[in-house]
């Protein structure tokens, strides 16, 4: 240890703080989440963990909360799943097809409706979100799942992506794959989807963590407790906060926000390698 | 048994462009037959056009006197080669040439036996479980003919497909294809611009120029007898050397030099005077002189080149560049300079115009 490389130094250094700098706050909340309601009242913040771990995260799954005392973490957990799983696959599938159809088959206007298609990305849900409730209302589809991934499952930026990367796919393994008697389904199955592989991974990341996130939509959507996602139910705990008497739960909103951000971590955690290593493997 | 017929097969592109200009052909069961021709020059959509990858603008395609102008490529029984390779990046070696096969609905085990057989002919039976990218740029070369030999087609076809391999590689890949083509007895077109390759491989070759056939026939004697300028400065290599020149009733005049021994040649017309390299020879009452600026040593002979001295060019003030082929031992010094004679017999003359052949 006689030459201390400086420079290797202040690079950790400045990469430590920055670590710091983003997940203190995640911490923070993490270990108020551990103390009591009292505690959290009279001392506000907390940095280091307290004693009620078990109970507070016990209570926030398994004990029915909300305004009406209606539901489970559990429930949320699991409608915040269905959500941003149906959201993230069903996004995948049509914005795959409609890819293939506009780069694969010719007819009549297909450049004209890709670029309709990419248009919509300017118009954020807000825009729509009057008529696209009340065509889910007509349909009777308030508080089921369906009403609340499919009106959200058609992706511009998908079909965008999807678009770019079937155009880099060399005509040659199109052709090959007709000589070879192919039907167009065929390729699409047997030689596009496993190519894609690397470009669906990071579209079903991406895709999870926006719809795990969906906030506006799921609010007008969903009227009964029991089809809250996690997110929804965060903010019923801070409302409860500002009606009710009670002593506002602090430590429940905090154990809710920790467990929610989870599941995306997880799947981004999960999905990464298998994304690193589709990439590094399919270029030599 | 299957036999090719093109009757005036004509591509035009939507923009108006035309790449092949009317092309007639017959290919006998068997036959090896090659399109060769710089880039741009129709034939590689000639051969997409018998693969049905393009379709076909005007004219007919028969295979065995069945008309398929409009029959799938996959329903032509026909199998490509692609320059580069088109293996599917995800199979492996088995499934790359499994899956042609599996696309007919043939049952597991007669993939499996036919796959292994090629394989095996092909010499890559312990690649059969890699993966394309885990291969070298030969053997993925095997490959993609082991997927077109395993389906047993009619007719193989080959496009460039030894251009993205190193020069000895191709060298080899060359003798392999040929071999094997001869041994499976299937009629094969192969499309090149590498004139080693067409006159190498060929039973018989097409020099394809600007969508047109301008010859076709054995290699040897396209060689010998090029019925074009194009032909005779396409074929052969070192290339065959070109001497402006014009006719005056007794003599060749190129420059001030003057070359007897022809007759019977219009007087009033530009005209090339062509001689291969290895017709020349040294000969010290040779009616032209080389200034020697190059030798390049090929081994069992030498490549002399240098500029034909009084040669008129055909652009202003350049000199006259020659070939000329010599034994290994002739390395003459730079600046030399060589008298040279040909025999007019071996000598070939075109209309500068028309490229057409006169002598």
């Amino acid at each position: 240890m006689k030459n201390i490389n400086w420079s290797l130094v202040s690079t950790h250094v400045i990469l430590i703080i920055g670590v710091i700098f983003m997940s203190l706050p995640v911490w923070v909340a993490f270990a108020t989440s551990t103390h009591s309601a009292e505690n959290i009242i009279r001392n506000g913040l907390q940095f280091w963990p307290g004693t009620d771990f078990l109970k507070t995260y016990n209570e926030v799954l398994f004990v029915e909360g909300g305004v009406m005392k209606a539901v489970l973490g559990t429930t949320m957990l699991k409608n915040s799943l269905i959500l941003g799983l149906g959201f993230a696959i069903g996004k995948v599938i049509i914005s795959m097809l409609a890819a293939y159809a506009i780069v694969y088959f010719r007819f009549r206007l297909a450049n004209f409706l890709f670029w309709i298609i990419f248009m919509t990305l300017l118009l954020p849900l807000e825009v729509r979100i009057i008529p696209s409730f009340e065509v889910v209302a007509s349909l009777g589809l308030l508080d089921t799942h369906t009403g609340l991934i499919v009106p959200l499952i058609a992706s511009a930026t998908g079909t965008f992506f999807f678009r770019q990367f079937f155009r880099s796919v060399p005509d040659e393994l199109l052709e090959a794959a007709k000589l070879d008697g192919a039907t167009p389904w065929g390729f699409f199955i047997d030689i596009l989807v496993p190519l894609s592989k690397t470009m669906i991974a990071a579209i079903l990341i991406i895709m999870f963590v926006v719809g795990w996130n969906q906030y506006l939509w799921p609010l007008i959507m969903t009227t009964k407790e029991e089809n809250y996602t996690l997110v929804i139910g965060i903010k019923q705990i801070y409302q409860v906060l500002a009606e009710g008497g009670e002593l506002p739960q602090y430590q429940k909103a905090f154990a809710l926000t920790i467990l929610a951000t989870l599941p995306p971590v997880l799947v981004v955690l999960i999905f990464q390698n298998w994304f690193v290593k589709g990439l590094v493997e399919s270029e030599k | 048994m299957a036999k090719v017929e093109l009757k005036n097969v004509r591509k035009t592109y939507g923009n108006g462009a035309e790449a092949v200009k009317g092309v007639d052909m017959t290919i006998k069961h068997g036959e090896f037959i090659v399109y060769v021709g710089p880039s741009g020059c129709g034939k590689s959509t000639l051969l997409r056009m018998i693969a049905g990858l393009e379709s076909v603008t005007e004219g007919d395609v028969l295979i065995d006197d069945t008309l398929i102008n409009g029959v799938t490529p996959a329903e032509r029984d026909v199998a490509m080669v692609f320059q580069n390779y088109a293996l599917y990046p995800h199979m492996t070696v088995r499934g790359n040439m499994s899956y042609g096969l599996k696309n007919r609905g043939m049952n597991k085990k007669d993939i499996a036996g036919k796959v292994d057989e090629a394989a095996k002919m092909l010499r890559i039976f312990d690649f059969l479980d890699r993966q394309p990218h885990e291969l070298s740029g030969g053997q993925r070369q095997r490959v993609a003919m082991g997927r077109a030999i395993v389906r047993e087609p009619k007719v193989f076809l080959f496009d460039e497909p030894l251009s993205n391999l190193d020069a000895k590689l191709r060298v080899q890949m060359r003798i392999e294809i040929k071999r094997l083509q001869r041994r499976m007895d299937v009629t094969s077109i192969y499309v090149t611009h590498d004139q080693t390759e067409a006159m190498t491989l060929a039973d018989r070759l097409a020099v394809i120029n600007d969508g047109q056939i301008e010859q076709m026939g054995a290699p040897i004697e396209l060689y010998n007898n090029p019925s074009t300028l194009f032909v005779a400065s396409f074929i052969g290599s070192p290339q065959i050397n070109l001497l402006p020149v014009h006719f005056d009733g007794h003599y060749l005049n190129t420059g001030n030099v003057q070359l007897n021994g022809f007759s019977n040649l219009p007087e009033s017309t530009d005209l090339v005077l062509g001689i291969r390299p290895d017709d020349l020879r040294i000969d010290n009452n040779g009616a032209l002189s080389l200034r020697v600026d190059l030798v390049e040593q090929h081994g069992a002979d030498n490549l002399i080149y240098g500029e034909a001295l009084g040669c008129g060019s055909s652009v202003e003030n350049e000199p006259m560049e020659i070939c000329l082929k010599a034994g290994q031992e002739l390395i003459p010094d730079l600046e030399t300079e060589l008298s040279l004679a040909f025999d007019t017999n071996k000598a070939m003359i075109f209309e500068r115009e028309s490229g057409k052949r006169l002598v």
